[in-house]
C-alpha cells in the first residue's frame, strides 16, 4: 500500500512534492493570469477603450480648440500641439487607474471574499510571495494597458521623439506606485467603502490637477507645491519629457526616483499590512 | 475491500523516511496562541503520531481553529513550543506546508474557475510540474466523486461538492498530514456522510489526520484519540470509548416532564422532580428541555423512576456519547 512512486533526487530525503519550491510567486502570478485569461473581455473596455476615448476627445477633440486658439501649448519654452502634451499625461492616466484598479477590489476579494490569498499560504508560499505575484500581475497589465495605448497614439502623431519609446518603462513604474500603496490600503479595510473615497477623493482630483490637461504652473500657487508630492505628477512629467524628448536627464531620473520611493514605501506597508492581516 | 472506481489506491502519502525516528508528527508543548489580551490557547500539550487520526474536540471558540492555524503554520505561535514533522513552523514554515494538506474551516476555492482548474492552480503552488499535476487532479476528481463535473465551475456546486473539492486539493501534494477544521459543519447530514467516508478511506490508508470539530458524532466516526477542547485549554484526552468509559456512565436516561417543561427545574414542582431523581443513577445532568440520568443500566434507571412515582412525557435510553463527555467536564453542550 505504501509507496513512494516518484523518486527522490539523489542526495535529499525528501521527494520533490514535499520540498518547497523556489520562488512560489511564480505560481501566485500564474494564477492571476489564468483568471484574466477568463475574464479580459471585460477589463479590455477600462484598460484599453477609456484611454483611447480620452485621446480622441481631449487630444483631438480640445487640442484643436487649444491649437486654433492659443497654436498650441508652452512646455520648457516650446509651443507643442496639444495633443503631444496631453498623451503622456492620459498614459500616466490609465497606469494610475490600472494599478490602483487591480490592487483594490482584487486584493480585498483575494483576502475577504474568495480566501485566494489564504489558499496560498496553506501551501509552501509565504506573504511575500503573495505580494510579489500580485505586483507582477499589475505590472503586466499595466504593460499591455500602456503598450496598446502607446500604439494607437503613434498612430495620431503623438510623439515627437523616439525617446517616447521609453514610456513603457516608465509607465511600469508608474502603475507600481500606486499599486504598492493601494495595495497596503486594501490590506487594512474591512469592507469596500474606503475604497469609493479612494477614488473619488483620490484618484479624480488627482486625475484633473496633476499637470495632466493642463500644466501645474496654472494652478494657484499654494496648490502647486501639493502636485509635487503626488505620484501622478512624477509620472505625467517624467512621460511627457519622455513623449516629447524635452527636459533633461537628470529631470528625469528625478521623477523616476520619486515614482520609485512611492512603490517602495507602499510595498513595505504593504507587506506589513498584509502579514498582519493574514497570519494574526 | 474492493472499490468500483479503483480508487483504494492511497491518494495521500501515509509516511515517509524522514519522518522524526519517534513517529510524532506534530508536537506541541505549553502551546499558547494569544490575540491581545485574549487567550485563544492556553498552554496546551499535545502530539499526533504517524498513522493517528487525532481530533480536537469542543464547542466553538474552544482554540481549536487557533491550533490549527498555528500547525498550519499560518499563525505564530505566542509561546511554547510546537514542532511540526520535527521542524520549527516560525523557520520553515513554506517546507513544513510542502508535506501538509489544508482543509480550512472556509472553503478558499475560486469559485469563477472550473473544478479542475482550481486542483491546477493549487497544485503549482506546490511546485508541481504542470503534467503532474493533471495526473494528480484524474485521480483525485474521482476520489472526491467530482470526475463528471472537472469542467464545470465551482460556483454552482452544492457544499458538499465544494468541501469535497477543498479536499481533494488539500491531497494534490500527497501530504504525510493533513489537517482538517471543522470538515462538515455546515452540511446535511446526507454530505456529511459522503465525506465522512472519504475521510474514512484516507484515514485506512495510513494517512495522518487532524481533526477539529464540534460534531461529537464526526469525532467518534473519525478519531483514534482526540482531547477535548474548552476555553482554550484541554480538558480530557483519550480514545473516544476511553473518554466515555472515564467521565460517563454505559448508558443515559432522557427524560422529559411537563412540570420542568412549563416552570423550569428552579421551580418548587421542577425541585421536587429533581429530589425525587436523586439516587436513581450516578449523576444526574439538568439541561433546559430534559434531564439526563446517567446510570450503567438505563432501564432500570426508568423502572425506579417509575416506581417513584415520577411520569415523565417522554423517556428515552441511549448509549453515552462524547457529548455526555462534554458535558460532564464542562457543565456544557458542545452546540449552544
Amino acid at each position: 500500500m505504501v509507496q513512494d512512486t516518484l523518486a527522490r533526487p539523489a542526495g535529499t530525503a525528501e521527494p520533490a512534492r514535499h520540498r518547497a519550491p523556489s520562488a512560489p510567486w511564480r505560481f501566485v502570478y500564474e494564477y492571476q493570469l489564468r483568471v484574466y485569461r477568463r475574464t479580459w473581455r471585460g477589463s479590455l473596455t477600462t484598460k484599453v477603450l477609456t484611454p483611447i476615448l480620452f485621446l480622441l476627445s481631449m487630444g483631438v477633440g480640445l487640442g484643436s480648440l487649444v491649437n486654433s486658439a492659443a497654436g498650441g501649448i508652452d512646455v520648457d519654452g516650446r509651443t507643442v500641439p496639444y495633443l503631444q502634451f496631453v498623451v503622456p499625461a492620459i498614459l500616466a492616466v490609465t497606469c494610475m487607474s490600472t494599478g490602483m484598479g487591480e490592487s483594490s477590489w482584487p486584493v480585498l476579494g483575494a483576502i475577504k471574499w474568495v480566501g485566494t490569498y489564504h489558499a496560498v499560504l496553506a501551501t509552501p508560499g509565504r506573504v511575500v510571495d503573495i505580494l510579489i505575484g500580485h505586483c507582477a500581475y499589475v505590472t503586466t497589465m499595466v504593460g499591455l494597458a500602456s503598450a496598446v495605448f502607446l500604439v494607437v497614439s503613434a498612430g495620431f502623431g503623438a510623439f515627437a521623439s523616439w525617446t517616447a519609446l521609453w514610456c513603457l518603462p516608465v509607465s511600469l513604474l508608474v502603475g507600481l506606485a500606486f499599486a504598492t500603496p493601494v495595495t497596503a490600503l486594501s490590506s487594512r479595510l474591512e469592507n469596500d467603502t474606503g475604497f469609493n473615497l479612494l477614488f473619488r477623493l483620490g484618484q479624480t482630483p488627482l486625475m484633473l490637477f496633476s499637470g495632466t490637461f493642463f500644466p501645474v504652473s496654472q494652478l494657484p500657487g499654494w496648490l502647486q507645491p501639493v502636485a509635487w508630492v503626488t505620484p501622478l505628477w512624477h509620472g505625467v512629467e517624467a512621460e511627457r519629457a519622455l513623449a516629447l524628448g524635452t527636459g533633461s536627464l537628470a529631470g528625469v531620473l528625478g521623477h523616476v526616483a520619486a515614482l520609485v520611493g512611492f512603490a517602495a514605501v507602499g510595498w513595505v506597508f504593504a507587506l506589513w499590512g498584509l502579514t498582519t492581516r493574514l497570519r494574526p | 475491500m474492493t472499490d468500483a472506481t479503483g480508487l483504494d489506491r492511497p491518494v495521500a502519502q501515509p509516511y515517509a523516511q524522514t519522518d522524526p525516528d519517534d513517529g510524532v508528527l506534530m508536537r506541541a508543548r505549553g502551546l499558547t496562541k494569544t490575540f491581545g489580551d485574549f487567550v485563544a490557547v492556553d498552554g496546551i500539550d499535545v502530539e499526533v503520531h504517524k498513522g493517528e487520526a487525532f481530533g480536537f474536540l469542543g464547542p466553538n471558540g474552544a482554540g481549536k481553529s487557533s491550533t490549527m492555524r498555528m500547525i498550519g503554520c499560518v499563525s505564530p505561535v505566542t509561546a511554547g513550543e510546537l514542532t511540526i514533522f520535527g521542524l520549527d513552523p516560525d523557520r520553515d514554515g513554506p517546507e513544513i506546508r510542502a508535506r501538509l494538506g489544508v482543509v480550512p474551516q472556509k472553503d478558499t476555492l475560486d469559485e469563477e474557475l472550473t473544478v479542475e482548474e482550481n486542483l491546477w492552480v493549487y497544485g503549482r503552488y506546490f511546485g508541481l510540474s504542470r503534467a503532474e499535476v493533471k495526473r494528480r487532479t484524474v485521480e483525485l476528481l474521482e476520489f472526491a466523486q467530482l470526475s463528471d463535473r472537472a469542467s464545470d465551475r465551482v460556483e454552482p456546486l452544492s457544499g458538499g461538492m465544494k468541501r469535497r473539492l477543498t479536499i481533494a486539493r488539500s491531497l494534490i501534494n500527497e501530504p504525510r498530514m493533513l489537517l482538517l477544521d471543522e470538515p462538515t459543519t455546515g452540511l446535511d447530514p446526507q454530505a456529511r456522510h459522503i465525506l465522512w467516508d472519504r475521510l474514512f478511506r484516507l484515514k485506512r490508508q495510513g494517512v495522518t489526520l487532524i481533526v477539529t470539530t464540534h460534531y461529537m458524532d464526526e469525532a467518534e466516526q473519525l478519531c483514534d484519540r482526540l482531547v477535548v477542547m474548552d476555553k482554550g485549554r484541554i480538558v480530557a484526552e483519550g480514545s473516544p470509548r476511553e473518554l466515555i468509559e472515564a467521565h460517563s456512565t454505559r448508558e443515559v436516561l432522557e427524560l422529559r416532564f411537563d412540570v420542568v417543561l412549563h416552570d423550569g427545574i428552579d421551580a418548587p414542582g421542577g425541585q421536587d422532580v429533581a429530589d425525587r431523581l436523586t439516587g436513581v443513577g450516578e449523576r444526574l445532568e439538568v439541561l433546559p428541555d430534559r434531564i439526563l440520568v446517567y446510570a450503567s443500566d438505563g432501564d432500570a434507571a426508568l423502572a425506579t423512576a417509575t416506581a417513584r412515582g415520577l411520569d415523565p412525557v417522554s423517556a428515552l435510553v441511549r448509549r453515552s456519547t462524547l457529548e455526555d463527555v462534554f458535558l460532564h467536564l464542562t457543565g456544557r453542550s458542545l452546540i449552544d
